[in-house]
């Protein structure tokens, strides 16, 4: 007889902090009380809160423990399982000043403007059984589509949902079936894009190691209305764990002929296969995924003719990503007006974000459209730490933009970030705060994007090679304002001439940043000053003879021997010298160094 | 007859097909777009952004290229400021992280890089930044040097879609892209026929011929050596173009004048040898059918078809015909035959070549390939490229010459000789004098049209001894792949002789031939303007049989005996190798 269970975050953050063996610690100590046929142990997917992780829950009383170290495992089976008694000091910290401790996941101030659709079971199922899954509605949904609704119907209530594509660009999931619907040819593919690349965004890894069946019957439902019977996941091949348990959900699935021939005796057929991606970011955009699965070079060809017509083998084909695969089931069994009933006029439903950067609660969230940056960034995300003043938000990864601090109360939703010169994009948010330097930020993220370009067409072959050289100049202080309006063009160029959305999209970060933020650029080439002081090539660090006592632990850090001075006496960094590594400053003990 | 729809370009209307494309359309009302990575039929994968064009509504500028019009009314500007000056950038950033030293370029005055970038207004220091660095793929035949290479992948599409090879790719990504062989390898690693299709489709010098005119100027100006010169069939109709002719100029004349001029002491014309090619492997081929040799049997005179076969399907090389190619067979004869009736010997002589390819670059190193053992029977090969080169550069103006006739012994030919130049010509030269020696009197018809043309894989019957006889020709590597496939599958039992010829077209479009860029190439079928000229020829020609040639005639009275002669056998005929890599 079963009478707790304990949940442990098997998502990639934590197993990388040892979850795997914190389970097996577990099984261990409950086996040495005796208390293994009382207590189920079951690794989950990804509880959100990434920042606490390790992250464990112990049912029934739903006490959420984090940073659970393996020391801490003989406590909680002893206090908490043997004896009833909750770990306190394992339990999250809500307030840092008042130490206040909340006991579960739900009381947090990170969970409560939450909306859970596409990771509703995720950290709460465990992936690898099929079971878990079916006993939370799983295959519910498209029991229904097959034995009570036409694929026209299908089409419609998706369409009526309101819901968009996750995984960039917004385009109605509707519309896209609607089309291949109607193109005319007996092979039709359905394709899932699982090449999530955006430094920082990791929704889709999750869905698929959290909750691999939402996606898996989500693609049977829309081959099912399309017309198609064999679809392809691409998944990177960096994502392990998601690639398998993804593979065991096939399996298990096929096993209970819920993939295969005749589901559920109706005479429709589905089979789905893994492709796995070498990780090229521009595989994410369709047609060099497709190409990819190909078994080509991933690179992207310019549409028209679209997917929809002409796609994977010049077949019909739709792709969608994962996380609007996992909005898909809970449409169908909830209807298009529930899912509608969420979200702004044009933005309907939820979206998961990667939280990062600059922020205390790192971790994903999901969010109903229309929510603020300031209560996801000062709310869920539980502020910046060190009490640092908030400077911006990236959203959108490499193709995104820069939020400002005046555009905090702008509701989330595609139209309006598109707005205000950023992107929903997959989902990353960064969080900046005033260290950052924004024209090193636009750096960051062109430098990803000339790295992962194709290389095929010109402009963002070559122009985006030039943009970060110029890029470069500024922070290293040889540019002048004609490169800075010369640079500017550029930027217009490569998006009104790039042939994929990659190109299109990577001066974004530029633009953006230009935009809220050109006070910054220009002090790098007038001033030659980097005001955040990220920007090595204009700083200089300086020992303030009032305050050195010449202790001398400054010159004895230098790995260069840029420092000099006698002991007691106020020392000196030769500039010509010094790489600006900051370990002088950093090992100060009288606050006599600084960075200019 | 396909929909048209009404469409407005720079303001005008004008009425189009649904669905073609732009750069289409554009074409057939008179509006010039500029181009650089497309080809007609080649390659339209809209990457370098030179043609694109703004569509009102359009969220983007389009490549013209690639887009199709499809709805009724599209609104396009081929030629507003904001075309322009995205064309300009687009040049400009090519320039940027390219070689520029046009001066020493062989493609200057040639270059499509070039001319748009004079066209477009281009500034090539305006975006001066980092450029790769790469080292040359040499060869014996080409020379890759992607430090000009403007990755317009025209060379990748001829590669895999006209010759069916696909031995060179996009290597690295982003900046680091750059066209060459799986794992980097050079082209002397890779089972490369040595076509050279992909020079003559590149646009700017990125890929140009192994240059060999300095090894001549050496010979000549060695007073020791006797210098014996012959060129291709297809090399008259094609040099004419490097000095302003129009394509499918025969200038033969002015041509033999020039080489003269140059100082050669011999000026010999394959077409000589292509005749007694014809002699042998006819004679081989009745060999074949009346003993139950290997058929059917298939041609051996194009180098890089030969380069194929052996690299690719090296189970199939006992079809191929013993007989070397002309070239082959004018090397062994200049230090065999010429040698001994002039009392010169051999090593004295220097034997060169010009012919309409590179591949030939590589036969004349094959083992077995030389019947004068003390050297090569072939030492220099020239593209018609580089004997208009050497032509210029020594200050000779070739329009301006007479007309000369080539040197006597192996100067006389018959236009069945020539015919080698073009698809389906050897076959035909073949069928005249096969079919006269087995039907035992002359020809009434001597035209066999249904061998002639640009159609990729050509079949005519033909009746030999009163018996009809199936034969089949193709051209480009990508029809000989099926025919290979079909002739493994055994579909092909029924087929007697077979031609092939490595570069689609025959030898007059080898990748050793005039270059002629994109615009020409997208408009005009270079390859029928120049078999043109030699049909011409042919029909005005009273020696039209290989066998009638009397300085042939000689040859084998004076010299071999008779064809497949145990002589002819020694000096004439090779064998060849299973390379497969």
């Amino acid at each position: 007889m079963i009478r707790s269970h304990i949940l442990v975050c098997g998502g990639t953050g934590c197993t990388s902090n040892k979850s795997a063996e914190i389970v097996a610690a577990l099984k261990k100590e409950l086996a040495a009380q005796g208390l293994d046929q009382e207590v189920q142990v079951i690794m989950t997917g990804c509880f959100g809160l990434c920042a606490n992780g390790p992250i464990m829950v112990v049912y029934p009383e739903g006490a959420c423990y984090n940073h659970v170290q393996l020391s801490d495992v003989k406590e909680i089976v002893t206090e908490h399982i043997l004896k009833g008694r909750i770990v306190n000091r394992l339990l999250h910290v809500e307030d840092e000043k008042t130490e206040q401790r909340v006991m579960s996941l739900s009381e947090t101030d990170f969970m409560k403007k939450q909306v859970r659709i596409a990771l509703k079971n995720c950290g709460v199922i465990d992936p690898e059984n099929i079971d878990e899954y079916i006993g939370r509605d799983g295959y519910q949904a498209l029991a229904k589509v097959l034995t009570e609704m036409t694929p026209e119907e299908v089409i419609d209530v998706v369409l009526k949902s309101g819901l968009r594509g996750r995984g960039g660009a917004g385009f109605p999931t509707g519309m896209k079936w609607k089309f291949a619907r109607a193109s005319q040819n007996p092979v039709k593919y359905v394709c899932c894009n699982a090449d999530e690349g955006d430094p920082g965004a990791f929704m889709d890894r999750s869905v698929l190691e959290g909750d691999p069946h939402s996606v898996i019957e989500a693609m049977a439902i829309a081959a099912y209305a399309i017309g198609s019977s064999q679809g392809y996941v691409y998944i990177r091949a960096e994502y392990p764990i998601a690639v398998k348990r993804l593979q065991i959900a096939i399996d298990q699935a096929k096993k209970y002929g819920l993939l295969g021939k005749n589901i559920f005796g109706t005479g429709f057929n589905f089979n789905l296969e893994i492709r796995l991606g070498a990780g090229a970011f521009v595989c994410g955009e369709e047609t060099a995924l497709m190409t990819s699965i190909e078994g080509k070079r991933g690179e992207p060809h310019p549409r028209p003719p679209f997917p929809a017509v002409k796609g994977l083998f010049e077949k019909p084909t739709i792709l969608n990503n994962v996380e609007t695969y996992a909005n898909i089931t809970k449409i169908i069994l909830n209807g298009a007006d529930w899912f509608a009933s969420m979200g702004t006029e044009k933005s309907k439903g939820t979206k998961v974000f990667a939280l990062g950067g600059k922020i205390n609660n790192t971790g994903l969230v999901e969010i109903p459209m229309g929510t603020t940056l300031r209560e996801v960034i000062y709310e869920i995300g539980g502020g910046i730490p060190n009490g640092k003043k908030f400077k911006a938000a990236q959203t959108g990864g490499p193709s995104g933009g820069c939020i400002p601090v005046e555009h905090l109360d702008v509701p989330i939703d595609y139209d309006n970030l598109i707005a205000i010169g950023s992107m929903m994009g997959s989902g990353g948010l960064i969080v900046m705060d005033e260290d950052n330097c924004m024209v090193d930020i636009a750096k960051f993220f062109l430098e990803f994007t000339v790295d992962e370009s194709c290389g095929k067409c010109t402009p963002c072959r070559i122009g985006n090679k030039r943009l970060l050289e110029y890029l470069d100049k500024i922070t290293s202080g040889k540019a002048t304002m004609q490169d800075l309006d010369d640079m500017e063009k550029l930027c217009y160029y490569i998006k009104d001439n790039s042939l994929c959305g990659l190109g299109q999209t990577a001066p974004n970060p530029v633009l953006s940043t230009l935009r809220y933020f050109r006070d910054e650029y220009e002090a790098h080439i007038k001033e030659h000053r980097c005001p955040a002081g990220v920007c090595k090539a204009l700083l200089h660090f300086e020992i303030d003879a009032s305050k050195c006592k010449g202790c001398t632990l400054c010159a004895r850090n230098c790995p260069v021997n840029a420092i000099s001075g006698n002991v007691r006496e106020a020392h000196k960094i030769d500039t010509a010298k010094c790489v600006k590594c900051g370990l002088c400053m950093a090992n100060c003990r009288f606050d006599a160094i600084s960075k200019k | 007859m396909a929909d048209l729809i009404k469409v407005k370009i720079n303001g005008k209307e004008y009425q189009v097909e649904k669905g073609i494309t732009i750069l289409e359309a554009c074409r057939r009302v008179g509006i010039k777009v500029p181009t650089l990575c497309y080809l007609k039929d080649i390659n339209a994968i809209g990457a370098c952004r030179v043609c694109v064009c703004e569509v009102v509504g359009a969220r983007s500028l389009v490549a013209a290229c690639v887009y199709p019009i499809e709805k009724e009314g599209t609104e396009i500007y081929t030629n507003s400021k904001r075309v322009l000056d995205s064309r300009r950038t687009t040049v400009e950033l090519l320039l940027s992280n390219h070689n520029n030293s046009c001066n020493s370029c062989v493609k200057s005055g040639k270059c499509e890089l070039q001319q748009l970038s004079q066209e477009l207004g281009c500034n090539e220091h305006h975006y001066d930044g980092l450029k790769q660095s790469f080292e040359e793929d040499v060869t014996p035949y080409l020379v890759r040097d992607n430090s000009k290479c403007v990755l317009c992948r025209r060379c990748v599409a001829a590669c895999r879609s006209l010759q069916h090879v696909s031995v060179i790719g996009a290597n690295e990504r982003g900046f680091n892209t750059a066209i060459g062989s799986a794992y980097e390898l050079s082209l002397n690693d890779v089972p490369c026929v040595a076509c050279g299709q992909c020079i003559t489709v590149c646009p700017t010098g990125a890929l140009r011929e192994r240059d060999n005119i300095d090894d001549v100027l050496a010979a000549l100006n060695d007073k020791t050596k006797h210098v014996v010169i012959a060129t291709a069939p297809a090399v008259r109709v094609a040099i004419g173009e490097e000095f302003g002719y129009p394509i499918g100029t025969n200038v033969e004349g002015k041509m033999v004048s020039a080489l003269k001029m140059l100082g050669f002491d011999k000026v010999f014309d394959v077409n000589f040898t292509a005749d007694v090619t014809i002699m042998e492997e006819g004679t081989e081929l009745l060999g074949r059918v009346k003993n139950g040799g290997k058929l059917p049997m298939i041609t051996s005179c194009s180098p890089g078809w030969i380069n194929y076969i052996e690299q690719y399907y090296p189970e199939l090389l006992d079809h191929l015909s013993t007989t070397k190619s002309p070239q082959g067979i004018y090397g062994a004869l200049v230090k065999s035959y010429y040698a001994e009736k002039n009392g010169i010997d051999p090593k004295d002589i220097v034997c060169v070549s010009v012919m309409p390819c590179v591949a030939k670059k590589t036969e004349i190193r094959r083992e077995h390939i030389n019947a004068y053992k003390e050297g090569k029977d072939v030492d220099i090969v020239l593209t018609t490229r580089e004997l208009a080169r050497l032509i210029k550069r020594a200050g000779i103006d070739l329009p301006c010459l007479g007309e000369d006739k080539f040197d006597n012994l192996m100067g006389e030919s018959s236009t069945a000789g020539f015919m080698f130049g073009v698809t389906g010509g050897v076959m035909e030269a073949a069928l005249r004098t096969v079919k006269e020696a087995v039907d035992g009197k002359p020809l009434e018809k001597l035209d066999f049209t249904a061998v002639r043309g640009t159609k990729g894989i050509k079949q005519a019957k033909v009746e030999l001894g009163g018996k009809p006889a199936k034969v089949l020709i193709a051209h480009g590597i990508e029809n000989a792949h099926t025919v290979m496939e079909q002739l493994k599958a055994g579909k092909l039992n029924d087929v007697v002789f077979i031609e092939i010829m490595c570069c689609p077209g025959g030898c007059v479009t080898g990748g050793g031939q005039p270059i002629q860029p994109a615009e020409v190439l997208n408009n005009i079928d270079v390859k029928a303007v120049r078999a043109k000229a030699i049909y011409a020829a042919d029909k005005k020609a009273t020696l039209r049989k290989s066998h009638e040639n009397s300085e042939v005639k000689k040859l084998y009275a004076e010299y071999l005996g008779e064809p497949n002669s145990h002589k002819a056998h020694d000096l004439l005929h090779t064998h060849y190798i299973n390379r497969k890599k």
